[in-house]
């Protein structure tokens, strides 16, 4: 009663701003805004000052120049006389494709160290605890540098595969694994080979719709079908068939040694695979433990409800534990490969040129950039972060449990 | 009745032993190793890697070299490991460059963080030992990086003033107000007065050692200084940001917000960078801040971004009845935070909060990236020297070995406080 009183007489007074709290909020988020605007402009005017101090100027026309440098391992076009953009964008695709490398072993070696893990055998799942613990435990840096060595000091080098008796020899007789890095073959596109891609395209919505038909005649009878066997052949018998009318279209080149190195195929530099094996081994022991959570985390008693509804194990664990687990598996799958993909930029330590090796690494030195360059790479990275956590985050909505 | 052919038994047999494949040692193969075609399979398979994996290892540890002076020295000695390297380099891997008449000082520090860390660790520990606790930066800063013992003391007095300063304010105005008249006493202190104050005493009674460069600081100790700070300045600002982050007004969930998300979608490197090349311009003009208080600043936002996230699932997974009983019991929002929100919260928390540290521990080996000395920017002038050039598992063996020793005692740390902590709901 006294305090309506109070505000009716007294009206609005200064210290209302501090002890009310309808009106400590607000002052407490004016007091924080202006420090952070004061906090952000007392950063930029240091910067400002500190630029023209050194008679530099903020501009991004350096991406524009002939980098000058040359990068070996390159998915597009790229000579030293291309510019820095095109450097840049030479080591974004290379991010990238370390990257999707990286996320799709690691999940292979993390559901089956996962699995085995939980595995009633005593040994595997020993060897399983010892792998994951000496991963999580160890720095990714320090595996990188020594996949990284190991490669260099140990593997033959490219003379080790000449003359009669050679000392190293080609696995499957294709694949060379020397100290500059893996030879593997690569594909030769004939004429023709359009249609062969065209065919493999309409079988895989052939199995679309041959799934959706068997789905939909289960329903309907109850009859079931073997559609994985159907898939497998509606995948590969048309499309095997028109290459082989077409008059095999696609062939392969292998490498083969010319002079002191390997000539044709793909060259993998050793860089590569150091980043890539040291990453999917790494990132797999995180993705083994959300797999193991995320299966120990289905009760005991679903995987018995659907033995007691007379379904098969293989069905159970198709229909019942997994649709499950990988509500829990899902979220921390998504910032594993996040997490890959931000380690992808340890590149530099093993001289990858990944976009922290042209952006931060060699544009920045020989332009002398730093601010331009640095936030650039910076903004690269955030958009790539914030690309795949929404696609984690949507598909994330659409396993979580609908609750009504 | 006459007498019967038929034999009854008088007494009970003696139970037999069960058959030999039920028991023991063949029991426990047969059920953990041999049950079914597919696990037979497995367990020969990893059996054959096993085995040939401790053939490789033995002699290689058994035939091992620790007196030479290069690699083709242990070679001549022996087959196996060439230990011989770390013999020689060892005190480069625990100091860096550090003189080397002046090694007590980081082993003192090291050993006086022992007793520093222990009332944090454990209950047991009586609590007025986190005096030393909170004394014990300002000590290790002097010991590790030397000059006059005063500066530090008169930096550490600007807590003492501030938190009389507070206290003395909060018998006038409101809570909010006297903090904020706290901080900016020990601001004061700090910007003016601290320096001359320093040197004044310094001139009266000087103590002192001799100055240590920051380059100099490398190896193990470079990893401890960054891990130990990083850890402990990120806590608090991490819990700030989820508070922040989930607070009710708006401007200062923005605030939070974006600065998360933002060094979440950055990798660590490019933050390295920025405090090696950049963050010198956006400090004031002519400033000559430390190479290892730009990376301290860089790694300790880094963590406490991770650990505000992690904090924040602890606030979101407790139930909303807390926070109304909090409120129905009159509790303001610091009080409620403190006595009811946070006790819970952080402790739901822990194990996520212990891999941030894990994360962060390891990840301070990526200074030598930005050409710091810690261990891995140890091996790698090693491996380029002549006389190692080809030695790959004894330096980063080694190297690995003690990170794992940390990273693992962290992690049964964590599993240990998770057990002390957990109240009933069993």
């Amino acid at each position: 009663m006294t305090a309506i009183a109070e505000e009716t007489n007294g009206g609005f007074r200064l210290s209302q701003l501090i002890y009310d709290t309808r009106y400590r909020s607000l002052t407490i988020q004016a007091v924080a805004l202006m420090a952070f605007m004061l906090f952000i402009g007392w950063l930029v005017s240091n910067a400002v000052t500190n630029l023209e101090a050194l008679g530099k100027d903020f501009d991004f026309s350096f991406l524009s120049q002939p980098a000058g440098y040359d990068i070996n391992q390159r998915l597009i076009e790229y000579d030293s006389q291309s510019t820095h953009g095109r450097a840049a964008m030479v080591g974004i695709l290379n991010t990238l494709l370390v990257a999707v490398l990286g996320c799709i072993t690691c999940t292979i070696i993390g559901v089956v160290a996962g699995v085995l893990r939980l595995s009633n055998n005593w040994l595997v799942a020993r060897i399983m605890s010892i792998y994951v613990e000496a991963f999580r435990n160890v720095p990714v840096l320090i595996w990188i540098l020594i996949v990284m060595a190991v490669f260099i000091d140990t593997m033959p080098p490219p003379r080790a595969f000449r003359g009669d008796e050679p000392d190293a020899t080609m696995l499957f007789g294709a694949i060379a694994v020397t100290n500059r890095g893996v030879y593997v073959p690569s594909l030769v596109w004939g004429p023709g080979s359009g249609v062969v891609l065209v065919a493999l395209a309409a079988s895989i919505v052939g199995m679309f719709l041959f799934a959706r038909y068997a789905k939909k005649k289960q329903e309907a009878t109850g009859e079931t079908m073997p559609v994985f066997w159907i898939n497998l052949a509606i995948l590969f018998v048309p499309a095997f068939l028109v290459y082989l009318i077409a008059g095999r279209p696609i062939g392969m080149e292998y490498p083969a040694l010319q002079g002191f190195n390997f000539q044709g195929g793909v060259h993998l530099r050793n860089s590569l695979i150091a980043l890539w094996i040291a990453l999917s081994l790494y990132t797999g022991a995180f993705v083994a433990e959300n797999v193991r959570a995320g299966i120990l985390s289905v009760s005991k008693g679903q995987s018995e409800a659907s033995a007691a509804l007379g379904l098969q194990p293989s069905t159970t664990m198709r229909l019942v534990i997994l649709p499950q687990a990988l509500r829990v598996i899902v979220p921390p799958m998504i910032s594993n490969y996040l997490n890959l993909t931000k380690n992808s930029s340890l590149a530099i330590a093993v001289g990858y040129m990944d976009a922290t090796g042209t952006l931060a690494g060699i544009t920045l030195n020989q332009t002398g950039r730093e601010m331009e360059s640095i936030l650039l790479l910076m903004a690269f990275y955030l958009t790539a972060s914030l690309t795949i956590s929404a696609f984690g985050n949507w598909y994330n909505a659409s396993v979580k449990l609908k609750e009504r | 009745m006459a007498e019967q052919d038929a034999f009854v038994r008088h007494e009970m047999l003696a139970p037999e032993a069960p058959p030999a494949r039920e028991t023991g040692a063949t029991k426990w193969l047969r059920e953990n190793l041999f049950n079914g075609w597919v696990n037979s399979a497995l367990t020969v398979i990893a059996g054959y890697i096993v085995v040939s994996f401790i053939l490789e290892i033995v002699p290689w540890f058994s035939n091992s070299a620790w007196n030479a002076n290069s690699l083709a020295e242990c070679r001549e000695i022996a087959e196996g490991a060439c230990f011989a390297v770390i013999r020689e380099r060892w005190q480069q891997f625990l100091f860096g460059f550090y003189p080397s008449d002046q090694y007590w000082r980081p082993v003192l520090a090291f050993l006086l963080l022992i007793p520093a860390l222990a009332p944090v660790l454990f209950e047991k520990v009586p609590r007025q030992t986190f005096y030393f606790t909170a004394a014990f930066p300002f000590i290790a800063y002097w010991l590790i990086w030397g000059l006059s013992i005063w500066y530090p003391v008169t930096a550490a007095l600007g807590f003492v003033i501030g938190a009389y300063a507070a206290n003395y304010a909060s018998k006038q105005v409101s809570g909010v107000l006297s903090a904020g008249i706290g901080v900016l006493v020990a601001i004061i202190w700090w910007a003016v007065l601290a320096a001359p104050v320093g040197t004044l005493l310094n001139m009266i009674l000087p103590i002192g050692l001799s100055s240590v460069e920051s380059r100099e600081i490398g190896g193990f100790t470079l990893t401890l200084i960054l891990g130990v700070t990083c850890i402990s300045l990120s806590l608090p600002i991490g819990i700030l940001l989820a508070l922040g982050r989930m607070s009710d007004l708006f401007i200062i969930k923005v605030i939070c917000t974006g600065f998360i998300e933002l060094i979440r979608g950055v990798p660590l490197i490019t933050l390295l960078f920025v405090a090696s090349v950049l963050l010198a311009y956006f400090l004031p003009p002519g400033n000559t801040f430390d190479l290892i208080m730009r990376v301290v600043i860089m790694v300790t936002a880094f963590a406490s971004a991770y650990i505000a996230e992690v904090i924040r699932g602890g606030l979101a997974a407790l139930p909303k009845g807390q926070y109304e009983a909090a409120d129905a019991l009159g509790l303001d929002y610091p009080q409620a935070m403190r006595l009811i929100i946070l006790p819970q919260a952080l402790k739901i928390s822990i194990p996520g909060i212990v891999n941030v540290f894990i994360g962060l521990f390891k990840d301070t080996t990526l200074v030598s990236v930005i050409s710091m000395f810690d261990p891995l920017g140890i091996v790698t002038p090693i491996r380029a020297d002549a006389d190692w050039n080809g030695i790959i598992w004894e330096l980063y063996g080694f190297v690995a070995l003690v990170f794992f020793v940390f990273c693992y005692g962290m992690s049964q740390y964590s599993q240990y406080l998770e057990r002390k902590l957990q109240t009933g709901h069993r």
